[in-house]
């Protein structure tokens, strides 16, 4: 159990957490692996992907629009398909639900300025791969940094995924940063294997840097990454 | 064959930057009640007939152009 799972770390033009991604990963315990967008296949032996934050193609025509039609992508989707662990962390985010692997949209900052600050988190269910660490009762303390993460569903999806309990991770109460629907800052989909979020848990691994939370979400990814590579081997 | 694409946010959805337009159009004195904002977009296609240029430009809406959660579009075609 004290393996290394392998998690790949997609790096598409106009990425920039990516480095930061990798290292809280390496010091969760993971090997992390940054792929250029432009392969056609993930590493041999992944047991997990996680879509960094950033600016993927300049955030041209919607955020994370263009990023989705990277061939790495298709190697993610079909990664995803078979059940395997794929988070993404705000322009991760925003890819994710462009290319359909997570329900909802994010839109412009109802301010329209760009947030970047610690906010407090509430952990709605901690039976998923992504927050098995965290506990129900303590709020997480994670930053955000961005400019479009106003998550939005309409009245009839909202309701779909409050009631499969899909809607995982909120903004605490009047600390809203970008009026969400619903203080949603984190969504997970139905078969509980993909996961984004618009905070950056990357951020928020080191002491020296304020909160450890991140290390909660990103220590659970690994948790499960080492569970799914132990199982198939 | 030249087609013209007009993206535009949704009946109902909020529209944060239509309403800093707006503000700032009554800030100039002008009496405006709301402004939304959308996205123009000019694609030139080598298909010659309108039928299935219209299809065409129906489907690359659905997968690109416009996010049909949020966005509602048009399609002018010209001749």
């Amino acid at each position: 159990m004290s393996e290394r799972p392998l998690i790949a770390v997609p790096v598409f033009p106009g990425s920039n957490d990516d480095r930061d991604a990798c290292r809280a990963l390496e010091l969760l315990g993971a090997t992390a692996v940054r792929v250029w967008h432009t392969e056609t296949e993930l590493p041999r032996g992944t047991a997990g992907v996680v879509l960094p934050g950033g600016f993927s193609y300049g955030d041209y025509l919607r955020c994370g629009a263009i990023a989705r039609f990277s061939p790495l992508m298709n190697a993610v989707a079909s990664f995803a398909g078979e059940g395997g662990l794929v988070l993404g962390i705000c322009n991760g985010f925003q890819i994710l639900t462009e290319a359909g692997l997570l329900p909802g949209v994010l839109r412009p900052n109802a301010s329209l300025s760009f947030v970047c600050r610690d906010v407090a988190l509430v952990v709605a269910r901690t039976d998923t791969p992504f927050t098995s660490r965290c506990s129900a009762e303590r709020s997480l303390t994670i930053p955000v940094k961005h400019g479009e993460g106003c998550w939005f569903a309409d009245d009839e999806l909202l309701a779909e995924l409050e009631g499969n309990g899909q809607l995982v991770l909120r903004y605490a109460s009047g600390t809203n940063p970008n009026g969400a629907v619903a203080d949603v800052a984190g969504v997970i989909n139905e078969d509980g294997n993909v996961f984004g979020l618009m905070p950056h848990p990357e951020h928020a691994v080191d002491a020296e840097l304020g909160s450890t939370d991140g290390g909660l979400i990103l220590g659970s990814l690994v948790d499960s990454a080492r569970l799914s590579a132990a199982a198939l081997v | 064959m030249r087609a013209t694409v007009l993206v535009r946010p949704k009946h109902g959805i909020l529209d944060p930057q239509g309403q800093a337009v707006s503000s700032s159009l009554r800030q100039l004195g002008f009496d405006v009640a709301d402004a939304r904002v959308g996205r123009v977009i000019d694609v030139e296609l080598t298909a010659g007939d309108e039928a299935s240029a219209r299809a065409e430009l129906e489907r690359m809406c659905e997968q690109l152009l416009a996010n049909p959660l949020i966005e509602s579009y048009e399609i002018e075609l010209h001749a």
